[in-house]
């Protein structure tokens, strides 16, 4: 692409310069599109709250092996104990976020991102 | 060190021959992957991305691959073995951490990089400062890395093959890295994948095995394991509860919270893990990639569960025991042994041997990762972008790349020798204290701070390296106390361990004030480029036809 890409040495340097010029319209073109603005808040607004989750969920498990070690020591069935538990829970949450981020990510981004995509090469020849 | 060796080098001479033939094996087919792959290099792209051209399930078995290290396999089964409930820690948040690469990272990075973490960097920011100090940090974390791996390997496959004597040891070290430098000069990013997709793939089923016939042995009863455990271990209900290894005291409790914070943000920034994201065609990729990961890493840390516990049942792991004198290191090893039939039975042979062959493979595989990481580092940010200026031909650069695999083999091996007789083992929770402090600032701030500009992103990744560098060569883990890294003479101040707690939020201060202090706006320019670029994949860089 620009930048960094590989080009074949004696490439002109003034339709260098006209394609990094093309591109970089393209590039505006698609960032004041409506689509990218609504894109970027469907994003924010998934990663952002369940970031802070995920967080606060780990670092109350990493405070509870800690500071509340007889409440983790509490037995619920057999020797499995609240510690174990939670531990494992932060496994079930793992496997639940990634999931749930998959199927977010496929329905309500990746289409708006390939319309974005296609406009991009449209306006790049313009 | 010699009681260290005594359990497996007493075996019988036929296993030995048969662990043997099997660490063979394994070399036999990993230098055939890399033969075939090297066929195949021929861009930059092939060398440093692979093609880019492996599926997200392909790429997320490499990826667990290049992230379950021996450390993770032995060392995380042995303590729990040891220690009980506090040995699994550290795999909680190994897995949590995954999240983050996830939602923030692994996407935008494939879609805005091209072959090395300071190419997203230096998309908006002056090139040269930007490149040298992420290249300095990818190599100093890598080789962090790559040391810990390196002289655990000697230790490690000493006591697998029964090999005693320093000198031996030596030359196991001298043999991983020859592998290693094979692996990345000549199969590069393909022969590397592949070499750890196959280690994926048989430490998986090696676990599933052994996992399977330990929780037979308690009727798939999860209760009845701890049960087991618990009472063998002698410490009774404590072994299931927090606190026989972490947290004793108030500076045990905030260094482990220290430590947790590296471990959730340190994955997200380590290069090994982040140049991994390259090898797939578009972003849809690389975000399976990390839910093939997440799934595998974490059934794998729960299978250590079944394996720690069992080892902790049926092994004895008392003061002067076998297992207690190898850290821990050698508890699944001899725990297949148990459940495939005991010591002297055929089946117990086998298993041995097989264990013993897949930590080898684990070893090789994640050697060779790191190896290709800093190379490409090298030749790619700092020869081509920061030396040359950029005047290089393809072919060239691939050259550099692989004479800087040799170097930082050579130098690795160089370093791990004489690191043989030290207590290294906190180097892999400093490479992840580093990449949490130097290289997830500057990547989320320029992936989400428009005003973010080059002296932030010096001043964060130089300042994340540096704190925590220097923090941990004046904690106990380097001197002060009995099991320091250097032990007659003590010139610690910092009482804990794990630097995180505060190198962590240094590097992301350090990222605001350097940014600030820059006034450089410029790398505002092209910050639209860069969102668009890393949200919709326009303009990313396209997987080669071959």
């Amino acid at each position: 692409m620009h930048l960094f890409a590989f080009r074949p040495k004696g490439a002109v340097q003034m339709s260098e310069e006209v394609v990094h010029d093309r591109e970089a319209r393209a590039y505006e073109a698609v960032h004041e599109a409506r689509d990218f603005q609504e894109l970027k808040r469907r994003y924010k607004n998934f990663v952002v709250p369940w970031t802070i989750a995920f967080m606060t969920w780990y670092l109350l498990y990493v405070a509870c092996c800690n500071w509340a070690r007889d409440f983790m020591s509490h037995q619920v069935i057999g020797h499995i104990n609240v510690a174990l538990i939670f531990g494992l829970l932060q496994f079930v949450s793992t496997f639940m976020i990634a999931a749930l981020y998959g199927r977010f990510a496929n329905r309500r981004l990746d289409p708006l991102a390939s319309g974005l995509n296609a406009k991009y090469k449209r306006e790049r020849r313009r | 060190m010699t009681s260290l060796l005594v359990p497996l080098a007493d075996a019988e001479p036929g296993n030995q021959a048969l662990t043997i033939s099997l660490f063979t094996a394994v070399v036999a087919i990993t230098l055939y992957i890399t033969w075939w792959a090297s066929r195949q290099n021929k861009t930059t792209a092939d060398y440093y991305a692979g093609g880019r051209n492996f599926s997200g399930s392909q790429n997320g078995l490499a990826v667990a691959g290049d992230y379950m290290s021996a450390a993770s396999f032995l060392g995380i089964s042995g303590q729990i073995a040891l220690y009980g409930y506090d040995g699994f820690l550290y795999s909680i948040g190994f897995l949590v951490a995954w999240l983050v690469a996830l939602l923030l990272v692994a996407e935008l990075l494939r879609n805005s990089g091209r072959f090395t973490m300071a190419d997203q960097l230096a998309f908006r920011m002056r090139q040269r400062p930007v490149r040298t100090a992420a290249a300095t940090s990818t190599i100093v974390v890598s080789i962090f890395y790559l040391l810990a791996q390196m002289v655990g390997a000697g230790t490690l496959v000493g006591l697998l093959l029964g090999v005693t004597g320093d000198t031996l040891k030596a030359g196991v070290i001298v043999l991983v890295g020859a592998l290693m430098i094979i692996y990345v000069t000549i199969g590069g990013m393909r022969g590397t994948t592949w070499v750890q997709i196959v280690k994926a793939v048989l430490l998986m089923s090696g676990t599933l095995v052994i996992t399977f016939l330990v929780l037979l042995k308690f009727h798939f009863n999860p209760s009845e394991l701890l049960g087991a455990a618990a009472e063998k271990s002698g410490k009774g209900e404590a072994f299931l509860q927090p606190g026989l290894l972490y947290g004793k005291d108030l500076v045990g409790q905030i260094d482990f919270l220290s430590l947790g914070l590296a471990l959730v943000l340190g994955t997200a920034g380590l290069p090994h893990i982040l140049i991994r994201f390259y090898t797939v065609p578009d972003s849809r990729a690389a975000r399976r990639s990390v839910q093939w990961a997440i799934g595998l890493i974490g059934a794998f840390y729960l299978m250590t569960l079944a394996l720690g516990f069992g080892a902790a049942a049926l092994l004895d792991t008392g003061k002067d025991s076998a297992v207690a004198a190898s850290k821990g290191n050698t508890a699944s090893v001899l725990l297949a042994e148990v459940v495939g039939g005991g010591s002297g039975s055929i089946g117990g042979a086998i298993l041995l041997a097989l264990i013993a062959a897949v930590a080898f493979a684990t070893i090789l595989a994640v050697v060779a990762g790191l190896t290709l990481t800093s190379a490409s580092s090298f030749a790619h940010d700092l020869y081509v972008n920061v030396i040359a200026k950029g005047k290089v031909t393809e072919k060239e650069e691939i050259r550099v790349a692989r004479f800087a695999a040799i170097g930082i083999g050579a130098i690795s091996i160089g370093l791990a020798i004489p690191a043989q007789k030290l207590n290294i083992a906190f180097l892999v929770a400093l490479a992840f204290a580093v990449a949490a402090s130097a290289n997830l600032p500057a990547l989320l701030y320029n992936l989400f701070w428009k005003r973010f500009n080059t002296s932030g992103a010096v001043w964060s990744i130089y300042g994340g390296l540096i704190s925590a560098v220097v923090l941990v060569i004046f904690s106990p883990v380097v001197s002060g106390s009995p099991t320091s890294m250097i032990t007659d003479a003590d010139f610690s101040w910092f009482p804990l361990s794990n630097p995180g707690i505060v190198s962590i939020p240094l590097g992301f201060l350090l990222g605001v004030v350097g940014t600030y202090l820059g006034r450089d706006k410029s790398s505002a320019n092209r910050y639209n480029e860069l969102s668009v670029r890393a949200l919709t994949g326009a303009g990313a860089e396209v997987a080669s036809k071959h």
